[in-house]
């Protein structure tokens, strides 16, 4: 019912949206569960576990029961809050967890069940037998029990991520948070102030208590207005401040777009913000608890500062006849604000007998309790017991206070314990369990506007002290200075169920049944219980429960202790957390110079790392890759071949003790080698094994350019990094990935040549250039570099160039190599040259093969030492009988082999206690007219001849396979030299 | 023998506008890393007198467009624009890297909110002023940023990854004109 004259609302701009299929009408300013209130609707939800009716309990983001869907489709947001959610036109928003409708929920029937499932019921019911949990009783309770489901489609919307910094944050702008951010914003810090609310003021848009003669939320639109002109403050509303990081990080949510119906198809949802603050001061207030009586859960009973809230900012009254029931004086303002405004008051309940209220113009019953409430899908009556016995009194809506608990969450998240306050019965912080951080006003429990105002300006100043700032002196505005005067009522004695969770109906009953199973603890009690669980986590219920629970076990609420607050305070979506990781974003997509043609001529990609390399170059008339890759295997074998090998990591290395740095990193000796040669090279680890393999080159006296394998570019950086800056940094060496400057492409076969000549501005010989020659050459007018190197044992080079024009020389090489017989190959039949020529790649430096494992022992030079040399040499790594390097092929009726693949001797069981050794690479080779394998096998070289058996358990293969050496080509290598 | 034709990073990706932000590829001469091997100082001597410029350090930058020099790492900048002179290689190492980085330009009224949201370094006025350069990461990728104007920031990424830093840019921009 929506009551003139009253609310924040803008009554000339009316929205209308659709719940449950149904129309409704609202203004702007108002959230859905003020539209639906003002309609008339109670019914909002079901619950978690009995599917009771229930009705909106509050009027912020703690709201346990008014849940609801929005959207439709892939992009269907579920479990918003009503009393979060703005209403606009187009929203569409359903109910959850109700079939066939929340009005008649089949499943409403577990009510009736309801003695049998209490707490632990799954526990104790669903045991035996064993297997069913995961086939039958999970699947159905799923079904039976929660909250609102995701679509299962990819999520189509956008989200974004963001970074922000900061002298002051300002978490909540009520009273408490306005006068900090003003204080601080004046004296010239860089303050940001975030709200989770829309309209920033709190609590003084929600009262009727004034502030510096003014209604307080005048004054506070005014504060805002200020501070928004203001350049060194930043107001985010809508942002909820989520958790609290190390380092005086905070994690926040802001909702962008979720209360627009026009928003561009680019505008975000939600945004999450890493926010770096110097300092921080919490404000953000306090959550009223509810008093626990036997059926206080139905639609219409509700938190008596949540009625305030709808009656002075919305201009709705929840009900026609209000009765209010609370233990404490806050809960008297909601019975005189209505009044005030023409609502019918049945009754102001107060358990407290001897409180005074002279000419209140409603029936005051004192020393009173509600013990029961009536109605089928909406409130009917109450039941109130007092001294004078029973009694009914007719209403449609119940404002329930049972005081208020401080907004401590933040204040937890590192580890921080609150402490009892006993004059206030509620937690407050523990001062100082954030660095940097303070908590004032009503979440430090204090509780009156006047005070309110003053601990935020207290708060400000002290962190402008900090921030060496100095205040501008603002005096703090007059306002009410109410005592707040309770007495603890958590739950009315009674039969039935009383429930203190409504989220995860938890009742009571629930909590000391917990403690008489010997669940005492209140980490146990919430695990056996629920109690806290879900999207609320126990916002409303956590106080009342443990102070429950200490009364079943007899002890008090400090020593009983409350559960942790851990973030997110509230919910924070997946896709906001991981904005811009959807899709493209997942990763940096690396791209070499010859991509975009490699694309052209069809290749498909695979991918190395971040790098894409072409997998082949398919042709007309092949049907399948591996005639694409035996053809390109024969261009290397026959003609020439064409490959991009860009991504392979390259670095410049230089200064006089270049030579030494190499030497101590390698395996082999560099500083022997001729300028103007290549050298391949063995690095290992620090524990002996081997780290990465690749060639170094020499171009001048102090300048070495060393090639890492594509996998470990980055591993060899960070371990040269680490030599030269802890173990030598007296050494005159520096270092500079150059992978990205050069475009590199190797040019195999015996017409390799040939090609080359082709470009070149000087023509090559043998003489000048012979295996593992270097230099510099220009080629094509674009000065280069170029590596007489093999990987694939054929007459072969590698031509450097800057990138630029690493496109143009690809298209070049590629149509030179065509009109040889023959052109460009990818990974696959690079793959299937190296295996023929025994080379290895980081299959078989998986990271637990030694130098002696791969048969490169004797590239260990002894004339000098380099790093895991000492290691390597440990007796079990010498071992004879280790896992050794060999080749495979097979001679059994079963003609495949696979990697991964493991070896067994012929007669025994495939068993792990029998295993022989595995198989790493292998390949199809049209060479040698068969599949050909590496592998290790434990004392391999000893056991050339061997047949064993090859069982691959996952692809259900086996063959017989016969140890050879890993050499199938050209073993003398007399085509490289050639 | 016809020359190799010359081909940009960012190619007809760039330029771009969206809202108040635009993004467009630079040409910023030759990059080439300085390093200093030994004596600390030797280096910034030459680099003074060879080319006018001051050795930045860590998180600076120094000279101006066309003659620049970026706190680069741990005893290395990077000096962008000129050829480096002779002189250098005799003080320190010297290694050209021109075509290893895709250097864009971001700038306009949105250049700092855009930024906001894939880099996760303060670069508010007051915090990162002209002059300042930092090695970090936008989105996934490692970059520098250089501010080099009120609105103007300079953008170092690799070159194999210049789609994907166009493709992130983009993304934040359109993000960030939306809240215009």
């Amino acid at each position: 019912m929506r009551i003139s004259g009253k609310g924040r609302i803008d009554r000339s701009r009316p929205v209308s949206f659709r719940f449950d299929g149904n129309r409704y009408e609202g203004f702007e300013g108002d959230t859905v569960a003020s539209a639906l209130l003002a309609s008339g609707v109670r019914l909002m939800g079901r619950s978690f576990k009995y599917h009771r009716p229930r009705g909106v309990l509050t009027a912020g983001s703690e709201e346990p029961n008014a849940l609801i869907t929005t959207g439709r489709g892939a992009g269907r947001t579920p479990n918003v809050r009503a009393t979060v959610q703005e209403a606009y036109s187009g929203l569409e928003a359903r109910s959850q967890n109700a079939w066939p409708s929340l009005g008649f929920d089949v499943l409403a029937v577990n009510d009736l069940a309801a003695p049998f499932l209490g707490a632990g019921f799954y526990y104790k019911t669903f045991m035996w037998p064993r297997r069913f949990w995961e086939a039958v009783y999970e699947p159905a309770i799923r079904r039976a029990a929660g909250l609102g489901a995701l679509s299962g489609a990819h999520n189509p919307d956008r989200y974004e991520r963001a970074f922000a910094f900061c002298d002051l944050l300002v978490i909540g702008a009520g009273p408490t948070g306005l006068m900090a951010a003003l204080t601080a914003a004046e004296a010239g810090a860089d303050v940001i102030l975030a709200d989770e609310d829309f309209l920033p003021g709190g609590r003084l848009n929600a009262e009727t208590v004034e502030v510096d003669g003014k209604p307080g939320h005048e004054w506070a639109a005014e504060v805002v207005a200020r501070l928004r002109s203001m350049d060194n403050v930043r107001v985010m509303t809508r942002t909820t401040v989520t958790g609290v990081y190390d380092g005086g990080t905070y994690g926040a949510l802001e909702r962008v777009n979720l209360h627009r119906g026009d928003r561009p198809e680019t505008a975000p949802l939600e945004c999450f913000w890493r926010i770096v603050a110097r300092r921080a001061v919490l404000a953000a207030g306090g959550l009223e608890r509810p008093i626990a009586f036997r059926n206080n859960d139905r639609p219409g009973i509700m938190m008596a500062g949540a009625v305030r809230s709808y009656l002075n900012r919305w201009g709705v009254s929840p009900g026609r006849r209000v009765t209010v029931f609370g233990n404490n004086d806050d809960a008297h303002r909601t019975a005189h604000d209505l009044a005030a405004a023409g609502v019918h008051v049945a009754a102001l309940i107060d358990a407290r007998p001897d409180i005074a209220l002279p000419d209140a113009p409603f029936p005051v019953y004192r020393g009173a309790q509600v013990c029961n409430s009536a109605g089928r899908k909406e409130l009917e009556s109450i039941t109130l017991q007092s001294a004078s016995g029973m009694q009914t009194i007719q209403t449609d809506c119940l404002a329930v206070s049972g005081g208020w608990n401080p907004t401590v969450h933040l204040t937890c998240h590192l580890n921080g314990r609150p402490v009892w306050q006993p004059d206030i019965q509620a937690f407050v912080p523990d001062a100082g369990a954030v660095p940097g951080l303070r908590a004032a006003g009503a979440c430090n429990g204090v509780f009156s506007t006047r005070a309110c105002l003053g601990a935020g300006a207290e708060a400000a100043a002290e962190a402008l002290e900090a921030l060496g700032k100095k205040g501008a002196g603002l005096s703090v505005p007059e306002a009410e200075d109410a005592d707040y005067a309770l007495s603890p009522l958590w739950a009315v004695a009674g039969r039935g169920r009383a429930w203190l969770d409504f989220q995860n109906d938890v009742s009571v009953k629930d909590i000391k049944q917990a403690a008489e199973e010997n669940f005492r603890s209140v980490e146990h009690m919430k695990r056996y219980t629920t109690q806290g669980m879900a999207t609320d986590q126990g916002k409303n219920s956590n106080v009342a429960a443990l102070a429950v629970l200490a009364d079943a076990t007899g002890r008090g609420i400090a020593e009983t202790g409350i559960t942790t607050f851990r973030p997110p305070y509230v919910p924070v979506s997946i896709a906001a957390m991981g904005a811009g990781a959807q899709g493209k974003g997942f990763a940096p997509e690396r791209f070499t110079t010859s991509h975009a043609q490699s694309r052209r001529m069809g290749a498909p990609m695979i991918e190395a790392g971040l790098w894409y390399r072409p997998s082949f170059f398919p042709r007309s008339g092949e049907t399948t890759w591996r005639q694409s890759c035996d053809r390109e295997v024969g261009f290397v074998r026959n003609a020439v071949g064409v490959c991009d090998v860009s991504t392979l990591g390259k670095i410049d290395i230089k200064g006089p003790d270049a030579a030494k740095l190499l030497d101590f990193v390698y395996t082999n000796v560099f500083s022997t080698l001729k300028v103007g040669r290549v050298r391949y090279g063995l690095m290992l680890r620090e524990d002996g094994h081997v780290l990465d393999d690749g060639t170094c080159a020499r171009l001048g006296e102090t300048h070495y350019v060393m090639t890492t394998t594509t996998a470990a570019a980055g591993a060899v950086m960070r371990h040269l990094e680490f030599v030269t800056q802890c173990l030598h940094p007296e050494w005159a060496v520096a270092f500079t990935s150059v992978t990205e400057h050069w475009a590199q492409f190797a040019v195999a076969g015996p017409e390799s040549r040939k090609l080359v000549n082709d470009l070149m501005k000087e023509e090559i010989d043998d003489a000048g250039w012979p295996f593992m020659a270097c230099g510099e050459v220009e080629v094509m007018g674009a000065a280069g570099r170029l590596f007489r190197i093999s990987f694939s044992g054929e007459h072969a080079y590698e031509i450097a160039v800057p990138a630029r024009y690493g496109a143009s020389l690809f298209r070049e090489l590629v149509s030179r190599a065509e009109a040889l017989g023959g052109g460009a190959y990818g990974m696959e039949a690079l793959n299937v040259l190296r295996i023929e020529k025994g080379h290895i790649t980081h299959s078989e430096i998986h990271g637990r093969t030694t130098a002696f494992d791969i048969g490169m022992e004797r590239m260990v030079s002894d004339k000098k030492d380099c790093i895991g040399k000492t290691m390597a040499e440990r007796p079990g790594l010498q071992d004879e009988e280790r896992e050794r390097l060999v080749g495979l092929r097979p001679v059994g009726a079963v003609k495949q082999l696979t990697a991964g693949a493991h070896l067994f001797e012929r007669e025994a069981e495939a068993v792990r206690e029998n295993d022989q050794g595995y198989i790493t690479s292998v390949a199809f080779s049209p060479d040698v007219g068969s599949f050909i394998g590496l592998g290790f096998v434990k004392g391999g070289p000893e056991r050339m001849g061997e047949v064993l058996r090859m069982v691959d358990h996952l692809r259900e293969l086996e063959a017989e396979v016969e140890i050879c050496s890993p050499v199938f080509v050209d073993p003398e290598g007399g085509r490289t030299r050639g | 023998m016809a020359n190799l034709k010359s081909r940009t990073p960012c190619g007809d990706l760039l330029p771009l506008e969206i809202g108040s932000a635009r993004l467009e590829e630079t040409d910023p001469g030759h990059l080439t890393v300085l390093s200093e091997l030994g004596r600390e100082g030797a280096l910034a001597a030459a680099l003074s007198q060879a080319h006018g410029l001051d050795w930045p350090r860590p998180g600076r930058a120094t000279g101006k467009e066309g003659n620049r020099c970026l706190w680069f790492g741990h005893r290395e900048v990077l000096l962008a624009g000129p050829a480096p002179d002779a002189a250098l290689s005799e003080k320190g190492a010297v290694t050209d890297v021109t075509d290893g980085w895709a250097s864009v330009i971001l700038s306009g009224p949105g250049a700092e909110d855009v930024l906001a949201r894939l880099i996760p370094v303060d670069l508010r006025r007051p915090a990162f002023k002209m002059g300042h350069s930092a090695r970090s990461l936008l989105q996934h990728m490692p970059v520098s940023i250089t501010r080099i104007g009120a609105d103007r920031f300079l953008l170092l990424a690799f070159r194999s990854m210049a789609t994907t830093l166009v493709h992130d840019l983009k993304q934040a921009m359109e993000v960030v004109a939306t809240r215009a």
